[in-house]
């Protein structure tokens, strides 16, 4: 497999380190806005790490600028690094990132209906990826590697699948086929961004499942996008809350979940209706609206929205500050 | 007249939609979107109405509504044959059954103000003058939680939150007495959620409608309703309290609904059914129980009889449980293993 013999073996060094990333996108009026403003994360080998935030919060886009594949030219690395296996990403030619994208990072999306191409045939489709990532070998051989892999992610028949077109098949097959094909080069590193929200809870949980024995049996890490506390909870290891395009709070799962620091991850554990819960009471709620990125308050991005909230907040821009082993919150309220 | 307990009552609803394609749009098959649904829903309550895309849950809604006309079946809204009503008195149910959509970015008119969308109802119904509607219009605005200088903005100047709040503005404008809301919340953020579950429950709870709450979210559902129903394929297989559907769900689907959810704690032990398969179509469902493809306890008889919605004949203290499996009673009997909710 590519990538194999220079892989990160080594438990402390991080097979993805993102350091003070700043990517800006251009609006209609000629403004240039942040979508995320100095992101820092690592991904160890062989974890999962969830980064969970509500829409706009810069979690796609942030995956997207590892990938290279921000939309152009709207969306420009301002600043920062990305350093996978000593190179960094961000500032590597268009033609070397090749080398990387697909095969050593690969990444799955939302809607595999857009992500699959309509006019083709699945099999086709994973023929081709297999050949462009595998330079010596035949058709052939690149055929016998796709039906293993649609084997492996468990479509029956994977024989007859491989002449059927990507219409023919259900969302969650073709999610599996998805992961089939971003799998068949035997990646570092998978970024899954929202994998399951296009699909059906029972569905859902076949597909996280898969992803889990996945990793599992390859080692590979993952990055886990989704809005979903419950699928954070049942998949990732540590876990980054993205909101406004920063990172407000770093922590293993257990820790997250159990004494979370910063206020707005409090607000959205608390918030969530479970299935224990008392029915028809009111619900914890976090006030307010997200503030607008072209909008965006001096200090604390939280701030209008915080039930803590200080002077200091309204000036100073929190930066992350040490909870316990691991546990990162920028907020201003801790340690007060 | 003695007022009937039940605002609305649903019997054997049938709503099969047409497959055409070809030469002359020929008829090459159908969709049994709904089939064969009856419940009732009691004065001041909830009825939470779950199931994955394709069940036929929104359709049920649509045909109450009148936006579909059922193919069969008879749906009674207090005292009142539905399809037997037209003219005066279809308008009257119009304006005391109203809807809230999903999506609140395609349920409000673009080129509308606020203002104006609020003000419509009143004028279709031709209810006040000019200035008593716009007081009512700044009345609803402010018990939706909006401020008075919405009136003037159009939609596109709100957040979706925002937005589903104007949709419930204009679904309660003229009091209804039921409330049809189809996934009202599942289009927006997290934190978002909660705000609009609350609102929903405090003008429930201020001005007493009965509800229709469908969604697919059975957590969700759960927090809002009184009742639930559970449906699979274009049918009902599973109807009780909400305590009761998640404490002591009797079929196999409701199970692995409930024990599929991911929850929000990661010390939690999962004992996850993990159903194979996909849901079959709906324009060609299975022989005998539809889900006897994905259910792990099926036997000979599931593939040829179809169970009926029974009242489940256990020991469990629910008043009111009945389901359509033809195991249910000697499943319940073996205890199996319930996943652990916390």
């Amino acid at each position: 497999m590519t990538g194999t013999d220079n892989r990160n073996t080594d438990g402390n060094t991080p097979l993805l380190a993102i350091r003070d990333l700043v990517v800006s996108f251009a609006t209609d009026e000629g403004q240039r806005i942040r979508a995320i403003d100095g992101v820092c994360l690592d991904v160890k080998p062989g974890e999962i790490l969830g980064i969970v935030g509500e829409s706009g919060c810069g979690k796609s886009v942030t995956a997207l600028s590892v990938m290279r594949l921000l939309p152009k030219p709207a969306g420009r690395i301002e600043s920062g690094r990305i350093i996978f296996d000593n190179i960094d990403l961000a500032k590597l030619a268009p033609n070397r990132m090749r080398a990387y994208r697909g095969s050593r990072i690969s990444m799955i999306f939302q809607e595999p209906m857009t992500a699959l191409n309509p006019v083709h045939t699945v099999g086709r489709q994973l023929v081709e990826a297999v050949l462009l990532h595998k330079k010596n070998i035949g058709k052939k051989e690149a055929m016998s590697i796709a039906v293993e892999m649609l084997e492996m992610v468990g479509i029956p028949e994977p024989g007859r699948r491989m002449g059927e077109y990507p219409h023919q098949l259900s969302g969650g097959m073709r999610q599996r086929i998805m992961i089939a094909m971003a799998l068949s080069c035997g990646p570092d590193l998978l970024i899954a961004d929202e994998p399951t929200t296009a699909l059906d809870v029972t569905v859902q949980a076949q597909i996280l499942e898969l992803i889990k024995r996945m990793q599992a049996g390859t080692g590979m890490s993952v990055i886990m996008i989704t809005h979903d506390l419950g699928v954070i909870a049942e998949t990732s290891s540590r876990v980054c809350v993205m909101y406004a395009g920063r990172i407000v709070e770093t922590a293993d799962v257990k820790t997250l979940f159990s004494s979370p620091a910063h206020p707005y991850t409090r607000g959205l554990l608390a918030s969530i209706p479970r299935l224990g819960t008392r029915r028809k009471t009111r619900l914890p709620v976090i006030p307010g609206v997200v503030p607008s990125l072209s909008d965006l308050p001096p200090g604390c991005r939280f701030q209008n929205r915080c039930d803590r909230v200080m002077d200091i907040c309204r000036s100073v821009p929190p930066e992350p500050t040490v909870v316990g082993t691991g546990h990162t919150a920028a907020c201003h309220a801790i340690g007060m | 007249m003695q007022k009937s307990p039940f605002i609305l009552e649903v019997k054997d609803l049938k709503k099969h939609f047409p497959i055409r394609g070809g030469l002359f749009f020929r008829r090459k098959g159908t969709v049994f979107a709904v089939d064969g649904v009856s419940f009732s829903l009691r004065r001041g309550e909830t009825l939470g109405l779950v199931g994955e895309s394709g069940c036929g849950k929104t359709t049920v809604g649509r045909c109450i509504t009148w936006l579909y006309k059922p193919t069969s079946g008879t749906i009674t809204y207090d005292g009142i044959d539905m399809a037997a009503i037209h003219g005066a008195g279809l308008r009257k149910i119009r304006k005391e059954v109203q809807m809230v959509f999903q999506d609140p970015f395609e349920s409000l008119n673009p080129r509308h103000t606020v203002g104006h969308i609020l003000e419509e109802p009143f004028i279709i119904h031709r209810i006040g003058n000019a200035q008593q509607r716009r007081r009512a219009v700044s009345r609803l605005l402010d018990r939706v939680g909006l401020p008075g200088s919405a009136m003037d903005r159009f939609p596109h100047e709100f957040s979706g939150g925002q937005r589903q709040r104007i949709g419930i503005a204009r679904a309660i404008a003229l009091s209804p007495k039921l409330l049809i809301c189809d996934e009202p919340v599942s289009a927006l953020d997290v934190s978002i959620q909660s705000q609009i579950l609350n609102l929903l429950l405090d003008l429930q709870r201020e001005s007493g409608f009965t509800c229709l709450f469908i969604a697919h979210d059975l957590a969700v559902v759960r927090h809002v309703s009184d009742w639930i129903a559970v449906m699979y394929l274009g049918q009902i297989v599973e109807y009780t309290d909400a305590d009761t559907i998640y404490k002591a769900p009797l079929h196999p689907y409701t199970k692995a609904l409930i024990s599929a959810i991911p929850i929000p704690d990661p010390t939690a032990a999962t004992h996850r059914q993990v159903l194979s398969g996909d849901l079959p179509s709906p324009s060609d469902p299975p022989q005998g129980c539809r889900f006897h493809t994905r259910c792990p306890f099926k036997v000979k008889m599931c593939e040829k009889t179809a169970p009926s919605l029974q009242p489940a004949d256990t020991a469990s203290s629910a008043p009111v449980h009945q389901v359509a499996c033809h195991r249910a009673a000697e499943l319940a009997q073996r205890q199996d293993k319930q996943p652990n909710l916390p």
